[in-house]
C-alpha cells in the first residue's frame, strides 16, 4: 500500500465525499445473495454491512449522510458510527474508492 | 468482513462451490506461436469441431444461472472468431464483469467500439519485452509495433489498461525497463507472470527457466518500483512455484470456483486438465453445465481434500494448497493423486531441483526451442519430438 493511502485513512471524515474507483463495479448477486466488488484480476463478495455502506458510495453523498442514512435503515445497532468508518478505512486502503471532495 | 478472490490464486472464499469465474477459450488457432504457451501441445486436434456462435450463448446464460460472475474471454487468439461482438453483448445482457484476453492480433477500431457497446469491462493485453527482437523472438512473430498501437487503442477508448508480461529467461533481465514501459503506456494493472510449466512451455522449460537469482532480482525490483507508483498502477507478481517450498493452491481448488470450456465444448476444472490420464471430460454438446459443475464425476474428482494421499493426508498445512497441482503432480511423478513435486515435503520433490539443474546446463539450453504451431502440434501428436518429451507422462 502506498503511503498517500495511508494518511488519508487516519483522516475520514463526515464532510468527506467517495466514489466507487474507476473501473471498479458493484453489484448485487442473487445467485450469492450478496452485493459484489468487480474490478480487473479480481472480485471481492462483500458481507451485508460492508455492500449496505459501499451501495451508498455514490460521489455525491458525504460520510454524514451516509452514516445518518444507515442509522434510519438499521436503527439500534452499536458502534454503527465506527463500523462505517473502519470500512470506509478498509476501502480506501484497497483502493476500491476514491476520494472526490 | 470480506472475501477476497484473485485469479493468481492468492485467496479464495472457502465455502463456495459457485463457479464464479468461468474462462471461455474460443479457439486454439492464434496468429502467434509463443514458446511458452500453456495450451495444450496437442491442440491441432481441437481446432476443428469449435462451438458455434449459439452454444457459446447458451454456456454464457447457463454458467450465469449457477452464479458465473467474471468471464473470460480467451485462446488461442479469441479475436480470429468473428463472433466476438456477440459473445461480449450477451455478457453485458447477462450482467458478466467481462475481460477479452488477447494478443491484440485483429483489434481494430471498429471492433473495440463495438466492444465497447456491448459492455465488455476490460482487454488484458500480452506485451513481451522492451526490445522488438525479444517480443518477435519469443512469439515468433513480428507483433512489437502491433502491440503499441493496440495499447494506445484500448487506453483511447476508455478501457483500464491490464498488460500481461510473461518472464522467462529472455525478458527477465528487463523487468525494470518493462514496467517503465508499461508506465508509459498509461497501464492500470501489470500482470508479472513468470512462467508456469504447462503444455508448450513445459517442452520448452530448460530453454525458458531463469535462475533463482534472477527471480529474486526480479522481484526486488518490482517492489521498488511498486514504492515509487503506488496505486496508480498495480503490479502483481506472480511468484514461480518451482522456486518456492509449497505449491500453490491450483485454481483455488479444484471444482471450487473456476469452470473453463474449451474451443470443442469440453468442460474443465483447469486449463490443461485434459492431460490426466483416466479421466473423462463431459463436454457442453451432451452435458448441461449445472450437472457439470454440480454432479459430473471429473468436477468432483480431486474437489476437497477427502482424496488426498500421504503426506498430504495428515499434513498440517493442507488446506492452504490442497496437495497443490494435479496436472503437475502427474506430468512429473506419473501420479496424479500424489503431492505435487513442487512442495519440498513431496518424496518426488527432486525432479524439481534436477529440472532447475538442468536449465542451468548448456546442454539443454542450447536445444532449439519447440514453438507453439501446427506443424510441431502435429508432430507432437505423431510421436515425433519423442525425446524431448520423454520426461513428461502426459504427451504423446
Ligand atoms: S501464449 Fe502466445 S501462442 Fe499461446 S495463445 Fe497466447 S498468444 Fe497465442
Ligand atoms: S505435503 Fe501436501 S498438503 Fe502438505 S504442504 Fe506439501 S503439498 Fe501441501
Amino acid at each position: 500500500m502506498s503511503t498517500t493511502s495511508d494518511s488519508l485513512v487516519s483522516s475520514v471524515s463526515f464532510a468527506d465525499v467517495y466514489a466507487l474507483a474507476r473501473h471498479y463495479r458493484f453489484q448485487w448477486e442473487e445467485a450469492q445473495q450478496c452485493y459484489v466488488l468487480l474490478f480487473p484480476e479480481g472480485m471481492v463478495k462483500l458481507n451485508g454491512g460492508a455492500g449496505e455502506v459501499l451501495k451508498r458510495i455514490d460521489g455525491e453523498k458525504n460520510v454524514g449522510e451516509i452514516f445518518a442514512e444507515l442509522e434510519t435503515a438499521f436503527p439500534g445497532v452499536p458502534d454503527l458510527k465506527s463500523d462505517v468508518i473502519a470500512m470506509i478505512e478498509l476501502a480506501l486502503e484497497k483502493a476500491w474508492i476514491e476520494k472526490r471532495g | 468482513m470480506a472475501t477476497s478472490i484473485q485469479n493468481n490464486g492468492v485467496a479464495a472464499s472457502k465455502t463456495n462451490t459457485q463457479p464464479l469465474w468461468l474462462l471461455a477459450e474460443v479457439t486454439y488457432r492464434c496468429p502467434l506461436h509463443c514458446a511458452f504457451c500453456y495450451n495444450p501441445t496437442d491442440y491441432d486436434k481441437h481446432t476443428q469441431n469449435e462451438l458455434s456462435t449459439e452454444q457459446w450463448l447458451g454456456a454464457l446464460r447457463d454458467a450465469r444461472k449457477l452464479g458465473a460472475l467474471q468471464l473470460g474471454i480467451s485462446g488461442g487468439e479469441p479475436l480470429l472468431r468473428d463472433d466476438i461482438e456477440d459473445i461480449v453483448g450477451e455478457a453485458g445482457q447477462l450482467g458478466y464483469y467481462s475481460n477479452l484476453i488477447t494478443s491484440g492480433v485483429g483489434l481494430t477500431e471498429k471492433r473495440i467500439a463495438e466492444f465497447k457497446r456491448g459492455g465488455l469491462d476490460h482487454i488484458q493485453l500480452s506485451m513481451h519485452d522492451i526490445t522488438e527482437e525479444i517480443n518477435n523472438f519469443i512469439t515468433n512473430t513480428r507483433t512489437f509495433e502491433l502491440k503499441k498501437k493496440v495499447a494506445a487503442m484500448i487506453k483511447g477508448h476508455g478501457y483500464p489498461m491490464v498488460l500481461n508480461v510473461v518472464i522467462h529467461r529472455y525478458n527477465i533481465g528487463h523487468i525494470k525497463e518493462i514496467l517503465e514501459m508499461a508506465e508509459a503506456l498509461g497501464a492500470d494493472y501489470v500482470e508479472l507472470a513468470n512462467t508456469q510449466y504447462y503444455g508448450w512451455s513445459l517442452v520448452n522449460r530448460s530453454q525458458l527457466m531463469p535462475t533463482k537469482e534472477q527471480i529474486d532480482q526480479a522481484e526486488a525490483i518490482t517492489n521498488e518500483f511498486r514504492k515509487k507508483i503506488g496505486n496508480k498502477m498495480k503490479i502483481y507478481f506472480v511468484v514461480p512455484d518451482y522456486f518456492s517450498d509449497r505449491p500453490k493452491k491450483c485454481m483455488n481448488g479444484w471444482g471450487e470456483v473456476f469452470m473453463i470450456v474449451t474451443a470443442n465444448g469440453d468442460v474443465l476444472p483447469c486449463h490443461s486438465a485434459r492431460v490426466l490420464p483416466n479421466m473423462q471430460f463431459p463436454n457442453l454438446k451432451e452435458n448441461g453445465l449445472k450437472w457439470v459443475w454440480e454432479d459430473s464425476p471429473a468436477f468432483n474428482k480431486y474437489r476437497g481434500d477427502s482424496w488426498l494421499k500421504e503426506p498430504c493426508r495428515t499434513c498440517p498445512e493442507k488446506e492452504k494448497d490442497l496437495g497443490g497441482c494435479r496436472c503437475q503432480a502427474f506430468l512429473l511423478t506419473g501420479d496424479a493423486e500424489s503431492a505435487d513435486p513442487v512442495c519440498s515435503l513431496s518424496p518426488n520433490h527432486h525432479v524439481i531441483t534436477a529440472a532447475i539443474d538442468n536449465a542451468k546446463k548448456p546442454f539443454f539450453q542450447e536445444q532449439p526451442i519447440i514453438f507453439r504451431n501446427d506443424k510441431n502440434s502435429r508432430k507432437i501428436i505423431d510421436g515425433e519430438l519423442k525425446d524431448r518429451v520423454a520426461d513428461f507422462h502426459a504427451l504423446p
